[in-house]
């Protein structure tokens, strides 16, 4: 392994220099796969992941596990100057990094720091981005990509988690690092893990697992690699993932769990009165399927997207 | 007065997130409809003042006036009452989620039920105010793919610019790109700065709103003499982004003509008392955009200058 600075631009005259580190492995002259963590701040699960992640490839290397024609990149961290201060996007505009890919080095502070860490990681084969989601809450575990006409849906398998799925962009889509990827040419992923700010360490392990199967797979570390057999995986469009919105403000308290299968009708959660403790609303299943998303604020507006469903009735 | 909600949306504890307009309906006959919208971004106020201004002064002229004025000071209210640019507890920037939608959360559906209600007017005017960072002429921003029938539109708001600027996919989440989708035309201004309001730019932009409402029909008397516009593109548009980190002071005025070469401000280091680094004019032209706040980063954006034929 070897520890490359990818990025720094000037320290602001009391901070330390901001800076980007790679963490490089097998033939750096190969670009076979990189790896994105957290790009904000918030997002200790994915930094969390990406250490996991090293750890294991520094041992499988030692091993003599990984193939001597593949190369892996893994950046931990873009978003160090954020978290370091407790901010989910750039402090002091509070811009996003992964919306400002493929970046510009002659641009705004931002796009600096997304061209710097894009120049490190385009151009590999495969790319695998730690993602967080711009609603607060938890999904099931699983890996997305985006529809761009150049993604391949057919390796998604190969990490083995239980959905796929593919995301038709949005405008603001076309700025972030999975969308990028593809269009310079890499086949790119996006793996949900666990909620941001916290740490959930079953979940952590589980997506390394998966990037461990999918490398495993993929040839680019040795079929001897002790892996778990991972779970078939379900494809879903974005648009099978039913949102359930709620008709009253107030706290929300879910009841059904996160993955599990609801009926139609379905009791899954409840809005409180905060002043009241009278319930305000009860929130039913609208659709059969299994319990994709829940919203992990407590308090919320009405119209929340409180729970998603996924429609798994025509697979 | 008639103040109508445009979309109602209970909040947590006891208290509602209300969109709301004016709407100013004139004595004179007519049917047109002209909507001026401002306060998407929290920290950006000067719209704030041409709201109150122009509701003040048709409120007086309602016997010359011919149709409707929708006036929406604040599409969010959350942001403005707490001095945050964005829609509180939210990622996205409001202007990147338009045109909404019923089936998304709840800042998707109020955006969608935006558009809905200026649907339909024969202009609408999205006025806003940089940011904290940068000071900005008075200026109206024109995506090239709606220059055609935009700019003919524009010439009469009295604003000192009109920027015609290349497209991006990333926009088509504005509500001006939005509206103007759908038919209904959007001018987009930028003027002035953030947190603040500079009286001198809203009393330009109200005389011109009032002329552009003359020249429509909408509304009968005098009409004021505005300043004729620059036009220009991307082409005569250059950009000075700092370097170096540090705290930037200016050396060059707001709306100057500076020369190639000239400085246009320092990056300073409080520390040592060095000069981290002299930002200059990449060419001769107007300084349309200037750095308004002091602390900056490698990147920050300094100043923009308007070169060509001026």
């Amino acid at each position: 392994m070897e520890q490359k600075r990818i990025f720094s631009f000037s320290a602001f005259p009391y901070r330390q220099k901001i800076t980007i580190d790679g963490f490089y492995f097998g033939d750096t002259s190969r670009k076979t796969v990189a790896v994105v963590g957290a790009t904000r701040g918030d997002e200790y699960q994915q930094v969390l992941i990406s250490g996991l992640l090293i750890k294991r490839l520094k041992q499988l290397e030692a091993e003599g596990l990984l193939s001597s024609s593949s190369g892996i990149v893994v950046i931990p961290s873009a978003s160090q100057f954020s978290m370091n201060v407790g901010k989910r996007f750039f402090p002091v505009d509070n811009t996003d990094i992964n919306r400002m890919f493929p970046g510009y080095d002659k641009g705004e502070t931002t796009q600096r720091l997304a061209d710097g860490v894009f120049k490190a990681v385009k151009d590999y084969k495969y790319g695998i981005q730690m993602a967080s989601f711009y609603l607060h809450g938890k999904f099931v575990p699983h890996v997305r990509t985006m529809y761009t006409d150049y993604q391949d849906n057919s390796i998604a398998s190969d990490f083995g988690l239980p959905y796929f799925v593919i995301r038709h962009p949005q405008p603001i889509d076309t700025t972030t690092l999975n969308y990028n990827w593809q269009i310079f040419g890499s086949t790119a992923f996006s793996l949900y893990s666990g909620f941001n700010t916290t740490i959930d360490m079953p979940a952590a392990q589980q997506a390394v697992e998966a990037i461990i199967r999918f490398l495993v797979k993929r040839g680019v570390l040795s079929s001897r690699t002790p892996i778990t057999e991972g779970e078939k995986t379900i494809t879903l469009q974005d648009t099978s993932l039913k949102k359930v919105i709620s008709a009253a403000g107030g706290f929300f308290f879910p009841i059904a769990q996160l993955g599990q299968q609801v009926r139609k009708g379905d009791l899954l959660g409840r809005i409180i009165n905060p002043v009241t403790a009278e319930s305000s609303e009860e929130i039913y299943a609208g659709s059969d399927g299994i319990l994709f998303f829940t919203c992990s604020d407590i308090a919320v507006s009405e119209h929340t997207a409180v729970f998603g469903i996924a429609d798994t009735s025509s697979i | 007065m008639n103040i109508r909600d445009v979309v109602r949306v209970h909040l947590p504890i006891g208290e509602d997130l209300a969109i709301q307009k004016n709407r100013i309906i004139g004595n004179a006959p007519g049917k047109k409809r002209i909507c001026i919208i401002t306060g998407t971004h929290g920290d950006e106020l000067e719209g704030q003042y041409v709201a109150w201004s122009l509701a003040r002064i048709l409120n007086e002229r309602l016997d010359d006036l011919h149709g409707i004025v929708d006036i929406y000071p604040s599409l969010n209210p959350l942001g403005i009452s707490t001095i945050e640019r964005g829609l509180p507890g939210f990622d996205l920037d409001m202007n990147r989620i338009f045109p909404g939608s019923d089936e998304f959360s709840a800042n998707e559906y109020v955006a969608g039920k935006i558009v809905e209600d200026i649907k339909g007017a024969d202009l609408s005017i999205d006025i806003h105010a940089s940011n904290i960072f940068l000071r900005e002429l008075p200026q109206i921003r024109i995506n090239e793919k709606t220059a055609d029938t935009l700019v003919p539109m524009a010439k009469d708001l009295n604003m000192d610019l009109i920027w015609i600027h290349s497209a991006a996919t990333v926009l088509e989440s504005t509500l001006a790109w939005s509206l103007n989708s759908i038919g209904t035309p959007c001018l987009v201004v930028e003027m002035g700065v953030g947190m603040r309001i500079s009286k001198e730019y809203g009393d330009r932009l109200t005389t011109g709103i009032l002329t552009k409402m003359a020249k429509m029909g909408i509304l009968d008397g005098p009409v004021m003499p505005v300043f004729p516009p620059i036009i220009s593109t991307d082409g005569y548009v250059d950009y000075i982004n700092a370097n170096q980190s540090g705290i930037f002071m200016p050396e060059a005025t707001h709306g100057s003509m500076v020369e190639k070469g000239q400085v246009v401000g320092i990056v300073a280091d409080p520390l040592t008392g060095h000069v981290r680094e002299k930002l200059r004019s990449p060419m001769n032209g107007l300084l349309f955009t200037l750095r308004e706040y002091p602390v900056v980063y490698s990147g920050s954006l300094i100043a923009r200058v308007l070169g060509g034929a001026l």
